[in-house]
């Protein structure tokens, strides 16, 4: 066909363009839900140790996500040594495997958050998010007063239903929640049981005290429980120093 | 008058222009957005701890009004434009180009707005909420269906080069938001959803959007921009019709690969992100033949270069077009990228892009456009030239500072005392970031001036086109009385 063919018939044009198009997406997304090494598998005596977020988590990410945290903060740490003395083991695949949307991020204003669990207190974690000069004299980021307001749980469980229809193991029948007491255990599947979502909300928050306020359930309960729980799914002493990196 | 008359009945100018000018209101908006952002990295007391106007709710603010806003009212603005010239027939349907004018204002107006009380999908390039998604995709629709129909009148044989980048933005484009946006909401009545995707799959969909917002919202159409107006401005035909068509076939095939190559390093398979980099590499070949042809066309006009400050913004849009298409790859190497990935060189890098070719691109062609779209010469040269020097000495200080910023950070972050230590704290390289980001914020203050200039200007023009088709009218008038 001659060049002179598709200038002159938009019809062409468009056809051929849309094929031109198309084909380095497919080549490059499509084998990734297909290719199983993509995501690794990590189990402890037979259990997956890599959970979805509890209701109150899960109210902290969207938090997370509702401030843009993700603009400056990356949750995904590389493979290099430096990285690896600041944050530790590099981030496995399986350990986003249920963040809908990703939050890898793209940029590091602030540190990557990928195993900021545990790392810090409770306490540190409120007055950092409160003003972080008073924990971090040189920081830049931004005080979250606000984050002591009340949190809104009322749709935590319409939010958990929308995340089950895009494959989160969320239960919210018997067999659903025998399934994930198979995969996860007990005590993780009853976290996961959408119809006790609201009452597993307020038992975290409360039990957790994460904000140093055991009554209300402020957003800051939701957002340092999000916090706490960043990295801590897999325990590495558990695999050999090489387990990983056959998936790379 | 009688000309512009018909011109105005062959063509529908009514639409070019309210595009151009929400295009100039958009670019004063987002761009001060922009400039307090970046003040707010080098003062942070700027946050005012005002929810609204912390740095992670007006991040999305800057980029949604500059891309979309700005970058997108320009392609439409522009688009209209040329197809109508170059196929000499009218836009396809007042209604429905009206429609697209309305789609898209509310549409960019609507998520500003929504980013700053904290609706957002939390996507970057992409943070609309579904309800927003879903009148982009109806607004898009519509703008494809007038620009086929429109081709489809032409009265010339040949479809303009600068319509087939049209044509491969306005398809990529739709595929691109389409498949990145797939989410379900939380209810009929939550703007709340969750991706469809997750983890290393949405990483991947996410990037490959991404980039192609670059590659094609940002690149291919802009070059369709570049194709119509350098020619118009220099007088002179495009330098190589071959090359225009090699580069068109390369560049819109090779884009779509190189998204990878912001997760290099990451839980992305390893071949995905070898494939992105190799396929970044090859890029630079049909990146540079758009830049070489573009360069070579106004090559013969450069005496031209004294006397028009639309050629000076033109052909200083080239050369930063060239710049970063050749810096795009160097920073896709793995080895590289190690180093600039999460760093403020990225940021540089996507300014040198977006304010040197993208902004610089616009500037020229609606610095063609205006006084074409309301028949009167530019009210001030001499402002069009301020403007000219303002944006430049702003990108450089803007790009240099963050070379300086992240190509520092980088090194301060890999560098190990002599017991194998880390040499550096991360806060001690949050500090080290200061001078630049001052620095970063003049560049944007600059470019900012300059953009306001260019409002002012171009509605005294405004105004003075209108005061003289008034004059003319009365006359005419007078004559016939």
């Amino acid at each position: 066909m001659k060049h002179e063919t598709i200038e002159t018939n938009a019809g062409w044009l468009i056809i051929l363009t849309l094929i031109v198009i198309s084909i380095g997406g497919l080549v490059e997304i499509v084998p990734l839900y297909f290719i199983s090494d993509t995501i690794e598998t990590v189990k402890v005596d037979g259990k997956d140790t890599i959970r979805p977020y509890s209701a109150l988590e899960l109210r902290g990410r969207d938090i997370y996500q509702r401030e843009g945290c993700y603009l400056c903060h990356s949750q995904m740490i590389r493979p290099f040594r430096d990285e690896d003395l600041r944050y530790g083991h590099y981030s496995l695949a399986a350990e986003s495997q249920f963040d809908h949307p990703f939050q890898w991020g793209s940029k590091r204003t602030g540190p990557d958050l990928a195993r900021v669990g545990k790392k810090y207190s409770n306490e540190w974690h409120v007055q950092h998010l409160i003003n972080p000069r008073n924990v971090v004299k040189e920081s830049i980021m931004p005080g979250y007063p606000w984050l002591m307001q009340p949190l809104e749980f009322k749709d935590v469980a319409d939010r958990m239903r929308a995340l089950k229809v895009v494959g989160v193991p969320y239960s919210e029948s018997t067999d659903g929640y025998e399934a994930n007491v198979k995969r996860y255990g007990k005590e993780i599947a009853d976290k996961l049981n959408i119809i006790n979502a609201e009452s597993n909300l307020i038992a975290d928050a409360q039990n957790g005290n994460f904000d140093g306020n055991r009554e209300d359930i402020t957003e800051m309960d939701a957002m340092v429980a999000y916090l706490q729980v960043l990295g801590t799914m897999v325990d590495f002493s558990k695999f050999e120093e090489d387990h990983f990196a056959k998936f790379r | 008058m009688a000309h512009s008359t018909s011109t105005a009945e062959q063509y529908n100018y009514a639409i070019v222009r309210k595009f151009t000018i929400m295009t100039i209101v958009w670019g004063v908006l987002g761009m001060t957005a922009g400039l307090y952002i970046a003040s707010e990295l080098a003062w942070p007391f700027l946050n005012f701890e005002i929810a609204e106007i912390t740095f992670g709710r007006l991040r999305p603010v800057h980029t949604t009004l500059v891309i979309f806003g700005f970058g997108g009212s320009a392609l439409f603005a522009t688009s209209y434009y040329v197809v109508q010239r170059t196929c000499q027939a009218r836009l396809f349907s007042d209604g429905l180009a009206n429609f697209t004018f309305w789609g898209w204002q509310i549409s960019v107006g609507s998520a500003a707005i929504s980013y700053m009380f904290g609706y957002t999908q939390a996507r970057e390039y992409a943070e609309m909420v579904w309800p927003i998604d879903l009148l982009i995709a109806v607004t898009w629709v519509a703008y494809l269906v007038i620009y086929v129909m429109t081709l489809r009148k032409r009265s010339q044989p040949h479809i303009y080069v600068a319509n087939w980048f049209f044509i491969a933005f306005i398809l990529a484009t739709a595929i691109l938001h389409i498949f990145n946006n797939m989410a379900v909401p939380v209810g009929l009545f939550s703007l709340s959803s969750y991706s469809l995707h997750a983890g290393v799959q949405d990483a991947m969909t996410q990037w490959w959007y991404g980039h192609n917002a670059v590659g094609f919202f940002l690149t291919a159409a802009f070059l369709g921009m570049m194709y119509y107006f350098i020619p118009k401005q220099a007088g002179r035909p495009v330098y190589s019709y071959r090359l225009s068509i090699i580069h068109f076939w390369a560049l819109i095939f090779l884009y779509m690969w190189v998204g990878a190559h912001h997760l290099h390093w990451t839980a992305l398979p390893d071949w995905t992100s070898t494939l992105a980099a190799t396929f970044s590499i090859l890029l630079l070949m049909p990146s540079w033949g758009g830049m070489i042809n573009g360069i070579m066309t106004l090559s013969g006009a450069w005496d031209k270069l004294r006397t028009d400050p639309v050629i000076r913004f033109m052909i200083v849009s080239l050369s930063f077009y060239g710049m970063s298409t050749f810096e795009g790859p160097l920073m896709s190497l793995k080895s590289v990228n190690a180093l600039s990935h999460y760093t403020d060189w990225t940021i540089g890098h996507v300014h040198s892009g977006a304010l040197g070719w993208v902004a610089m691109i616009t500037f020229g062609s609606l610095y063609h456009l205006v006084p074409r779209l309301w028949d009167t010469k530019m009210y001030s040269d001499k402002l069009t030239y301020l403007h000219f020097w303002l944006a430049t000495i702003g990108i450089v200080l803007y790009i240099s500072a963050l070379w300086v910023a992240g190509i520092g950070q980088g090194l301060l972050l890999r560098a190990f005392d002599e017991y194998g230590n880390l040499a550096y704290t991360f806060i001690e390289t949050v500090s080290f970031l200061h001078q630049p980001y001052v620095v970063r914020s003049l560049g944007g203050l600059f470019f900012v001036a300059g953009m306001v200039i260019m409002a002012y200007n171009v509605a005294m023009t405004i105004r003075q086109g209108k005061r003289e088709q008034a004059e003319l009218e009365a006359k005419l008038a007078a004559k016939l009385a």
